[in-house]
């Protein structure tokens, strides 16, 4: 179940993620690793108390150490200001408006998504490529979280069981192993 | 109340003040408009557990500040582009207790005894403020051994031919070399280079009561988990144990309050966004090159030169696809530098005279990798192709780069001032940088870039480009004018004459003798090297001078 998106916008979502980073030779795409709940968690993200803005630190435990990056940092009021502006945008709330009106995520990608309609998920691959192509705006705004839902931390929601990092052999928070001295200098 | 110091900035200079001023027996509070990430706010003698290497919140969403929502920039190359062309993040050091230490990967190389007498050692440039300091390297030696005990620096004395002379070897052996390094170093010496170990504060071995560093790689842009690295950590955190100094974190310095020629105290907002005032013998003023200026200005302080001479470093990246994996993420991020840029030789007085100019400098060269799948993966397009780049990854794991600090240098019309219309969140104008490279910079970078060049090809690279920051049309790759250096140098000039400096030369503002500059806005030239170091020891210089107390020399921080 998502949390912020609507069930007929996340299978939009999906679809796109599917595209912009398919599966290839055996390897996950964007669709398999869940890069569409690391959107719809941050979309969603003051669903969660607290928010779901910043990982906890120092450690995930996926190297030793407690598992801590899923106990998120508490937000300030200016930080919860900052990030209900850029998620939900200003809504002619005043404090929010302070050098002008922005338009927030949420808005975005809710307008976005309309726009390629539930028809999208039916296209075969080769129009779904051309839609987005006509959609240069749209696909960077979620090429860019798609990335991040990629190769970001599972804490975030997607990425999922570090199947992204997985993928590409790349190790992810390796605190507080590190490397040894060894492993930095030869070949 | 009224406290002996206040501190304004809790970075590398705040904190080096803040040192020295509550060794001497001062009562000093430290306001800091960023949160507090870095000291254990129960126990604040002890650093806290929140950084991590969490790609996510630390490259995309502010965890160190500043917000740009919140506190943004503007940024122009003149006044030609109107009130300005960007508002957002511009030059943004981090805003946080530790202020630039905490994202720093902790490269603090001294500067050469050249670069204090810049104008008597290479005569002056077309459009340009080249100047003398009004100190010499040998007054601020001690101060650099006292800042690399005190931070905890690992590198090898001796093993820059170029280095200034230091009256002790450093307090730590260097770490273990990236894989990377050690091949980028093999081939600039066999093309004449001397590449040495980056002198570097992380620890190399256990130091001041921190761990060495385990090269976990979350090391540039990242606050490290571990504290291995020293800077600002060490002096807060010894600071804090002396009983005398309060941290203020999400407060927010608006104005120094002045009356008959001297600083009375600060006006500031705190995190319940009430105003308050506070009264205080001194003022130190350490919000970096950027903000320092800036309160000034809020302050009504007036002096013609206040925001002038910004300086960033004029960045020339070179990089370079290896057939072979690099494994870049391991490791302090840069482990090897080279000099030869900055020192000069028959090639580069050639290309100065074909530029037409009497002299140019380059910079410090750092020779490092690329670490981050997510940057990594917004550069490649969408599509079938991502993942096979991904995986095959020429822009990360097989990517080596080499990134020159080059030396800017100064020019009046380069300068911070208040933006016009655009506010933070307090209601305060925002920081308007004008900054354009000129002909010095881009000569430099053209020359010093092609034979960069040619050191990634002698290490083996299948492809190579130049690019530089801020963009540069003439090499072709440089796209943002914004320049991306966070060396922000030069706003309040030191010098003797107060009508051609904003400080003097113990950093205190001209007929304001009890407000002290404690950050790079002092730096009269910018050189081609970090000002990490060189901020510290001038910053500690600034405020024994303001104590009247002598350099102690200490241990570990």
């Amino acid at each position: 179940m998502p949390v912020w998106l609507s069930d007929d916008e996340y299978r939009i979502l999906e679809s796109v993620c599917a595209r912009l980073v398919p599966a290839v030779d055996g390897r996950p795409g964007a669709l398999e690793v869940g890069a569409a709940d690391y959107v719809d968690r941050l979309l969603g993200a003051f669903e969660f108390d607290p928010p779901l803005v910043w990982a906890g630190g120092p450690t995930s435990g996926r190297m030793g150490g407690d598992p801590r990056f899923g106990s998120f940092h508490r937000l300030t009021a200016l930080d919860e200001l900052a990030w209900r502006t850029r998620i939900e945008g200003s809504q002619g709330i005043a404090e929010r408006e302070f050098n002008g009106p922005v338009v927030g995520l949420q808005q975005r990608y809710r307008e976005g998504l309309a726009e390629l309609g539930t028809g999208f998920c039916e296209l075969d691959p080769p129009d779904q490529d051309e839609r987005l192509g006509e959609l240069p705006a749209l696909v960077e705004l979620i090429y860019g979280h798609v990335c991040e839902g990629m190769y970001g931390a599972p804490e975030y929601g997607g990425n999922r069981h570090g199947a992204g990092w997985a993928s590409i052999g790349f190790a992810g928070d390796v605190q507080p192993r590190g490397w040894t001295d060894a492993e930095v200098s030869e070949p | 109340m009224t406290v002996d110091a206040v501190v304004v900035g809790s970075g590398p200079g705040g904190s080096a003040a803040a040192d020295v001023l509550t060794r001497a027996g001062w009562s000093v509070v430290i306001f800091e408009k960023g949160r507090n990430h870095l000291l254990d706010p129960a126990e604040p003698t002890r650093p806290a557990a929140d950084y991590s290497n969490d790609e996510i919140k630390f490259m995309f969403r502010h965890f160190l500040g500043p917000d740009p929502f919140l506190e943004p920039r503007t940024f122009r190359t003149g006044p030609e582009d109107g009130e300005h062309s960007h508002v957002g993040e511009v030059n943004s050091i981090p805003s946080t207790v530790g202020g630039g230490g905490t994202h720093a990967d902790g490269k603090v190389p001294r500067f050469r005894e050249d670069d204090f007498r810049l104008l008597s050692t290479f005569g002056p440039q077309p459009e340009a403020a080249v100047a003398d300091w009004p100190i010499t390297y040998d007054e601020l030696e001690p101060y650099y051994a006292e800042a690399e005990r005190a931070i905890g620096v690992a590198g090898v004395a001796g093993a820059n031919p170029f280095a200034a002379w230091r009256s002790g070897p450093y307090p730590m052996p260097p770490g273990a070399p990236m894989y990377g390094a050690t091949r980028s170093a093999a081939a600039a010496e066999k093309l004449g280079l001397h590449p040495y170990p980056a002198p570097t504060a992380a620890n190399s071995v256990p130091y001041g009561g921190r761990p060495a560093c385990n090269n976990c790689g979350f090391c540039s842009f990242f606050g490290c988990p571990i504290h291995a690295k020293g800077d600002p950590v060490a002096l807060l955190t010894r600071v804090m144990a002396t009983g005398r100094a309060e941290l203020l974190p999400e407060t927010f310095v608006s104005r120094i309050k002045t009356a008959g020629g001297r600083a009375t105290g600060v006006d500031f907002v705190g995190p319940d966004g009430v105003e308050r005032s506070m009264d205080a013998r001194h003022v130190v003023v350490a919000g970096g090159a950027v903000e320092t200026p800036r309160l000034l200005l809020l302050s009504g302080i007036e002096h013609p030169l206040i925001g002038r001479h910004l300086m960033v470093h004029f960045q020339t990246i070179v990089v370079g696809t290896m057939a072979e994996r690099l494994h870049s993420q391991r490791g302090r991020a840069v482990t090897h530098v080279h000099d030869d840029a900055i020192v000069g030789d028959e090639a580069s007085r050639r290309a100065a005279r074909e530029a037409g100019l009497p002299w140019l400098r380059g910079g410090m060269v750092e020779h490092g990798g690329a670490s981050l799948p997510i940057v990594e993966a917004k550069i490649y397009p969408w599509g079938e192709a991502h993942q096979s780049l991904m995986a095959d990854s020429p822009l990360r794991e097989r990517l080596w780069a080499f990134i020159m600090q080059g030396e800017d240098l100064a020019y009046p019309d380069n300068r911070v001032d208040l933006d016009p219309t655009v506010r933070d969140v307090r209601g305060f104008p925002v920081a308007r940088v004008t900054y354009r490279g000129r002909r010095h910079e881009l000569a430099a970078s053209a020359h010093h870039g092609e034979r960069l060049q040619a050191v990634m090809n002698e290490m083996g690279a299948t492809w190579t480009a130049v690019t530089t920051s801020p963009g540069a049309q003439h090499l072709g790759g440089g796209t943002s004018p914004l320049p991306e250096s966070r060396h922000v140098i030069g706003t309040t000039r030191m010098g003797s004459d107060p009508a051609t400096s904003v400080v003097d030369p113990w950093c205190r503002v001209h007929g304001l003798e009890n407000v002290v500059v404690a950050d790079s806005s002092v730096f009269v030239t910018s050189t081609g090297y970090g000002p990490t170091l060189t901020l510290v020891a001038l910053a500690a210089r600034a405020a024994a001078g303001l104590a009247g107390t002598t350099l102690a020399v200490t241990g570990p921080g």
